[in-house]
């Protein structure tokens, strides 16, 4: 038995150009890093096309009635990518923009992983990673029951994807039918130790999805109108659950970021790093 | 007991569209009526007890008062993060149903033996930890967990145990029931140990001894200040559990009656299973009888401590 053969496969070559609007959202989860010193960077940089389709596109929500029975649900089991939903969560009024300032702080509400019942939005605490999907079964499910319109929308990670717990999740999304629920599964190949490939192999990883029964596309997760465009589409099928691969660049944005696993999570994030990461994400202005 | 406390969840269904049953992979049958009645509100989800226990989080988040029942090791060992995280964190209306608490499950072995549930789930914030000692006490138990906040765990004992319990003493989760009085000392119990409690009584009764029995069928929210008003008034107190001694009954107890300060010294002792994995089979009460959980093994210990 050899190793993996994958194990060397390279990362995709990112060939997509971030808008302002990317590149302003990544500006705020750096100044929201230089608060509070610290935070999973490059796990939050791949997120934010992810979220800013969501929450611009997709997302049924009221942000001064956060808990409006008829909105649509969104977990992010990925938690520790939480800095890219804060800064969404804020700039569309679930919460003010100065508590971004006071990230990890004592008398802060948000953490290094997002909080149900502390923050207003937030749907699923999570940061221990397999649950999220499973929550949004018993979200999607309830629906069922109810007959209700709403939907479920969850980000899992690939590193996340090594856990049982996922795999359970799905077979019982497919079981239950769930064309209701829709996953976007972050895909960077990266996780804290080295890439998915080295660590846990998950390729084939959209036929594994297929194969538990949803119906699977992928797509360039950087990619906003390929992104708006895909889950726009779903549910590609009207009896089975979405997952919607997003292949993505951890650290996506700025060059010493991406796919450097240093970046993965910085416990010290010094002032010059800071003037880099902005600099670097100044686009062409 | 089992069969008294699935038969409540699906009178409880009938009559609140909050309930929702969730099963692993439960024996062919179980809750048939329910399932042909509410199918929506029934889900035998398969042997990933993990997944269920989130899911029924997700369910109860959005309002639902979900009972899940199977094994009680693969839901207090198995799924100690879910219910940790995601039922006691998230503050939800899950009631856990373990089947086989103790060592109900002798002829199947140390991996079927729940010797430490309850010491599990005690650590857990938010928590509550019922253990009936009869189906008739399980009867009286279940109304009550409709609407009591936050998440429970029921534990089962065996089923056709001796009914013990008395209606007229009433039952409120979180109120400790004194079964009997006594003077000379003091016998407190949780589940099915009650039933030996109050045999050891009787038997010390005969020998002048005057021994209570306090039944404690909630172990957490624990009812210390019934402890500590019973405990005060004898010199003597032994716990009782089919459990390990450590971190259960007679840990709640202990801690309890080393923080009371009492003027007068107490003399205490724990039965329970000692802190070694059951290493026979047989039956429950072959091994209940090998650790001395009996009334022979209460009575026993009552005499020692009291020097006669």
């Amino acid at each position: 038995m050899t190793a993996t053969p994958s194990a060397l496969k390279p990362p995709p070559v990112n060939t997509v150009k971030l808008d302002e609007r990317s590149l302003a959202l990544r500006r705020q989860i750096v100044r929201t890093i230089e608060r509070g010193g610290r935070g999973h960077v490059g796990s939050a940089f791949c997120l934010v096309e992810m979220l800013r389709v969501l929450y611009d596109d997709v997302l049924r929500y009221d942000a001064t009635n956060p808990r409006w029975p008829e909105r649509d649900r969104f977990v992010l089991s990925k938690g520790h990518g939480c800095l890219a939903l804060y800064v969404l969560l804020a700039e569309k009024g679930f919460f003010p923009e100065a508590e971004l300032w006071k990230f990890c702080k004592p008398d802060g509400m948000l953490g290094g992983h997002p909080e149900f019942g502390k923050i207003p939005g937030v749907e699923a605490s999570t940061g221990s990673l397999g649950h999220g999907l499973s929550f949004s079964v018993g979200f999607a499910l309830n629906a069922k029951i109810e007959g209700a319109k709403h939907r479920v929308f969850t980000i899992c990670s690939d590193g996340e994807s090594n856990e049982g717990s996922v795999w359970e999740a799905a077979l019982s999304a497919a079981k239950h039918r769930l064309s209701n629920l829709t996953v976007l599964v972050d895909y960077n190949k990266q996780q804290s130790y080295s890439t998915t490939y080295e660590v846990l192999d998950l390729d084939p990883f959209a036929d594994k999805w297929r194969a538990f029964g949803w119906a699977v596309e992928e797509v360039d997760g950087h990619d906003v109108a390929a992104l708006r465009a895909a889950v726009g589409r779903a549910p590609f099928c009207a009896d089975k659950p979405t997952a919607i691969i997003c292949h993505t660049i951890k650290g996506k944005g700025v060059p010493f970021v991406e796919n450097n696993l240093n970046w993965h999570h910085k416990n010290k994030v010094t002032e010059d790093e800071v003037k880099s990461l902005l600099a670097a994400l100044e686009g062409d202005r | 007991m089992r069969k008294t406390s699935l038969d409540a969840v699906y009178e409880l269904a009938k009559r609140d569209k909050r309930v929702v049953f969730i099963g692993s992979d439960l024996g062919i049958g179980t809750l048939k009526q329910f399932k042909a009645e509410m199918p929506e509100r029934f889900f035998m989800e398969g042997v990933s007890e993990a997944h269920l226990v989130t899911m029924a989080a997700g369910l109860a988040l959005e309002g639902k008062v979900v009972y899940i029942n199977t094994i009680a090791t693969f839901l207090t060992r198995r799924c100690f993060e879910q219910v940790c995280l995601d039922l006691s964190l998230h503050h939800t209306n899950v009631r856990l149903i373990g089947s086989g608490g103790g060592v109900v499950y002798a002829p199947l072995g140390p991996t079927h033996e729940a010797i430490e549930d309850i010491a599990i789930f005690r650590t857990l914030p938010r928590m509550t930890i019922v253990a009936p000692c009869d189906a008739e006490e399980m009867k009286r138990l279940m109304p009550q967990t409709l609407d009591w906040d936050g998440p429970m765990y029921i534990r089962l004992g065996k089923g056709g145990d001796a009914v013990v319990s008395r209606p007229e003493l009433g039952f409120q989760i979180g109120k400790a029931l004194l079964v009997r009085d006594g003077t000379d000392a003091l016998i407190v119990t949780t589940g099915i140990t009650l039933q030996p409690a109050l045999a050891a009584a009787a038997q010390l009764g005969q020998k002048g001894i005057q021994a209570g029995v306090l039944h404690m069928h909630t172990v957490k929210p624990f009812d210390t200040e019934a402890l500590i008003t019973q405990a005060a008034r004898v010199p003597a107190i032994l716990s009782i559990e089919e459990h390990t001694v450590i971190g259960g009954l007679g840990s709640a107890v202990a801690e309890t009656l080393a923080e009371a300060n009492f003027i007068t010294p107490k003399r205490f002792k724990r039965i329970g299973i000692p802190d070694v994995f059951p290493d026979k089979y047989g039956s429950q009460a072959t091994l209940l009888a090998r650790y001395g959980i009996t009334a022979e093994g209460a009575a026993a210990e009552i005499c020692r401590l009291l020097g006669r």
